[in-house]
């Protein structure tokens, strides 16, 4: 993405030739992407637009401001699980257990403040850190002793789940009071006017951090990219925000929760994609060898990816409860895990390791959110939607496998 | 030839339970020099290239640097010392783009940020003045050949500043305009006063760019050659051991007149 097309100044690198047709032909260029698989979020915007066309054709209360309210609501729960899940995945892993740490969480949150008088903050830190607890375990079982991440993380599943049962008996359920920051997570709005100036933050943040960034690379003498192109995606940000704001602002506001969820997809993008740690975690999922002879610390990795994938789960299991105002023995049970993992790979993370980013989680769950809530306006039961919901999955499956194999064949000729 | 070499090795010996996969062997290296390292399968070329690598440290001889006695116990004692080695696989993230693989450990940041355009440029002035050509210093490690990999791997050795490279069969896997590029690239390693030692089964490799090349022959010294002075046969017959005596000497001499070197795939990466 981040590739030349022109530069003002000859290149400082004689060696690197300079920008083939291919590069500057669109049209070319996405059929080099195709072939040699790196397709990135394409496929699954593409398919985010048809699924809304399709389920507007057949209720037309499905592109409103109230159900696309309810939409952003809904998936900041599990979306916030799933952008843990894209850690464990780049590291080429799995972990079948944030359903579970996410009821666990949830269960001692509700005991911490209901039963034992815990002030709300507290209690979320409480749960955070027990997440950062249990990954770490998860990550030392299988770093250290080479048990493979799906077995330690499916005893991790069983082996929660069973504890939350523990915490919740005998009444079952403990109901959250409806005042209070656990509340409020997912129960605040922001006003009309706060809700476009934090929109303009984001825009002129992310505006800033182009120019910057070509400035800087003028003044290094590198190839930048065509103002134009700069534009484009600063506008292309601003317009989609707007409409975002717009659309949201029309019910009750930008949701807190949306706010949240959004804020840690783009804080661990930029965790994953700015820092050592993050390549790190790229390297180790691409080549575990190479990393471990570049000096990466491999356990360290894997062991910390596991503490932020629980974590993420645990407060996943926060915004549940909070949701729901109360903890239950249901609460990150059932489909969660796999809308969390589902979420992920539709949003194009692959099952391989080392590719995708943790706006794969946000576009999938706005898919997989997508087909729930349109089936539950045209009044389909669950059925359906498993059926749908795992067509859609095959579908990116299959496509990671596909541009797996495309970058087999066009590499290493 | 002036100086004190780079290296020197002598009376190194290295066992592996029964097998003796070194006994009492002698090298040196000079900056500038390109030394071909040679010999059969299981004469001990990758033991000695991982004595000096620090990988599996030799039981007894001594190691000079720069004329100073040295101890390489482990690899992070060869790369203070400014000792690079290239392995010929497993030494590249297919996922990672090429300024990513290069500056892979050893990331440059600002205030803890990655310095994306510090690394760009300094990748892009690195692969200049080594002249390897790529598509582009963005491109996943995935799209680059055989060749343009081998190259980045080597690149990649030099951003520690080494004053030895070690290449353990950097060819194998590679075609013959690959090759070139390659070789090409050595001679560039020597250009900037490297010493480079360079382990090839390819004898018309290493005759294009070795300055000496020393023959190993079950863990010992088998003869050091000037390529431009010997002819490949008698490279053949050090590797082989046809020199042991003057009848064999001769019998090769006329039945192996057309001998080329021995090949084998590559299978000895380090564990
Ligand atoms: N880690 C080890 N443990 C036991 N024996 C070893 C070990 N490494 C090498 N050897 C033995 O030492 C001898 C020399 O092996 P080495 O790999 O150095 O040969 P080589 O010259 O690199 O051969 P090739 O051309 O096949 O790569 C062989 O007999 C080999 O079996
Ligand atoms: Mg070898």
């Amino acid at each position: 993405m981040s590739t030349a097309t022109t530069s003002p100044e000859p290149p400082a690198g004689d060696g690197i030739q300079s920008p083939g047709p291919s590069r500057l032909n669109p049209l070319a260029a996405a059929r080099r992407r195709l072939r040699t698989g790196e397709l990135g979020a394409w496929p699954v915007i593409i398919g985010l637009i048809v699924i809304w066309a399709v389920f507007q054709s057949l209720n037309d209360a499905f592109l409103t401001p109230q159900n696309l309210s309810n939409l952003a609501l809904q998936i900041a729960a599990t979306g916030t699980i799933s952008v843990g899940v894209v850690l464990v995945l780049l590291l080429g892993e799995i972990d079948l257990s944030v359903g579970s740490v996410a009821g666990v969480g949830a269960a001692v949150l509700a005991v911490l403040t209901v039963r034992n008088g815990w002030g709300d903050v507290a209690a979320i830190i409480a749960v955070v850190v027990l997440g950062v607890l249990i990954g770490i375990l998860h990550g030392s079982v299988f770093a250290r002793l080479g048990v493979p991440a799906f077995v330690v993380t499916l005893a991790g599943n069983i082996g929660w789940q069973g504890l939350q049962l523990y915490l919740l008996s005998p009444e079952g359920t403990i109901n959250l009071p409806y005042t209070g920051p656990i509340g409020d997570l997912t129960h605040t709005n922001l006003s009309t006017p706060l809700g476009w100036v934090v929109g303009a933050i984001a825009v002129g943040l992310y505006a800033v951090a182009v120019l910057v960034d070509s400035q800087r690379r003028r003044a290094a003498g590198l190839p930048i990219r065509k103002p134009v192109g700069s534009l484009l995606r600063v506008a292309g940000l601003a317009v989609l925000v707007a409409a975002t704001v717009a659309v949201l602002n029309a019910w009750q506001g930008v949701p807190v929760a949306l706010l949240i969820f959004v804020g840690l997809v783009v804080l661990v993008d930029l965790m994953l994609r700015r820092t050592r740690y993050g390549r790190g975690i790229f390297a180790v999922g691409g080549n575990v060898e190479a990393a471990r002879r570049a000096g990466i610390n491999v356990s360290l990795i894997r062991i910390s990816v596991f503490a932020l994938t629980s974590a993420l789960a645990a407060f996943g299991g926060i915004l549940t409860a909070s949701r729901g105002f109360s903890a239950s023995q249901s609460t990150g049970a059932s489909d969660t895990l796999l809308i969390a993992i589902a979420a992920a790979v539709v949003g194009g993370v692959s099952l391989f390791g080392g590719r995708g980013s943790t706006y794969g989680a946000l576009l999938g769950s706005l898919v997989l959110g997508s087909i729930t809530s349109g089936m539950f306006l045209l009044q389909l039961n669950s059925a359906v939607r498993f059926m749908i919901t795992a067509a859609v999955l095959l579908a990116a499956v299959i496509l990671d496998s596909l541009s797996r194999r495309g970058r087999r064949a066009s590499g290493r000729q | 030839m002036t100086g004190t070499p780079v290296l020197a090795m002598s009376g190194i010996s290295k066992r592996f339970g029964a097998v003796q996969a070194l006994s009492d062997v002698s090298l040196e290296v000079n900056t500038g020099e390109v030394v071909a390292l040679v010999g059969d399968n299981g004469a001990g070329k990758s033991t000695l290239i991982k004595v000096i690598a620090g990988v599996n440290p030799a039981d007894n001889g001594e190691v000079r640097w720069e004329g100073r006695p040295v101890q390489i116990g482990k690899p992070s004692d060869a790369t203070a010392l400014g000792i690079a080695t290239v392995y010929q696989d497993l030494a590249l993230c297919d996922n990672l783009d090429v300024v990513a693989n290069l500056f892979l450990g050893r990331e440059v940041t600002r205030v803890g940020v990655l310095d994306e355009i510090a690394m760009e440029r300094r990748s892009r002035e690195l692969l200049t003045s080594l002249s390897v050509r790529l598509p582009s210093v963005r491109v996943p490690a995935a799209g680059l050949s055989g060749g343009q990999r081998q190259s980045v791997a080597i690149a990649r050795s030099l951003l520690g500043e080494p004053k030895l490279v070690l290449l353990d069969e950097p060819t194998a896997a590679l075609g013959v305009a690959q090759t070139a590029e390659v070789l090409d690239l050595i001679e560039r390693l020597r250009g900037r006063g490297l010493g480079v030692l360079l382990i090839s089964h390819q004898l018309a490799d290493v005759r294009a760019v070795a300055d000496r090349v020393v023959v190993l022959r079950l863990g010992r010294n088998a003869g050091v050659f000037d390529p431009d002075r010997t002819s490949q046969e008698e490279i053949v017959q050090a590797i082989t051991g046809a020199l042991d005596n003057a009848v064999t000497r001769r019998r090769a001499r006329v039945e192996e007149g057309t001998a080329t070197a021995p090949r084998s795939p590559d299978e000895d990466q380090p564990a």
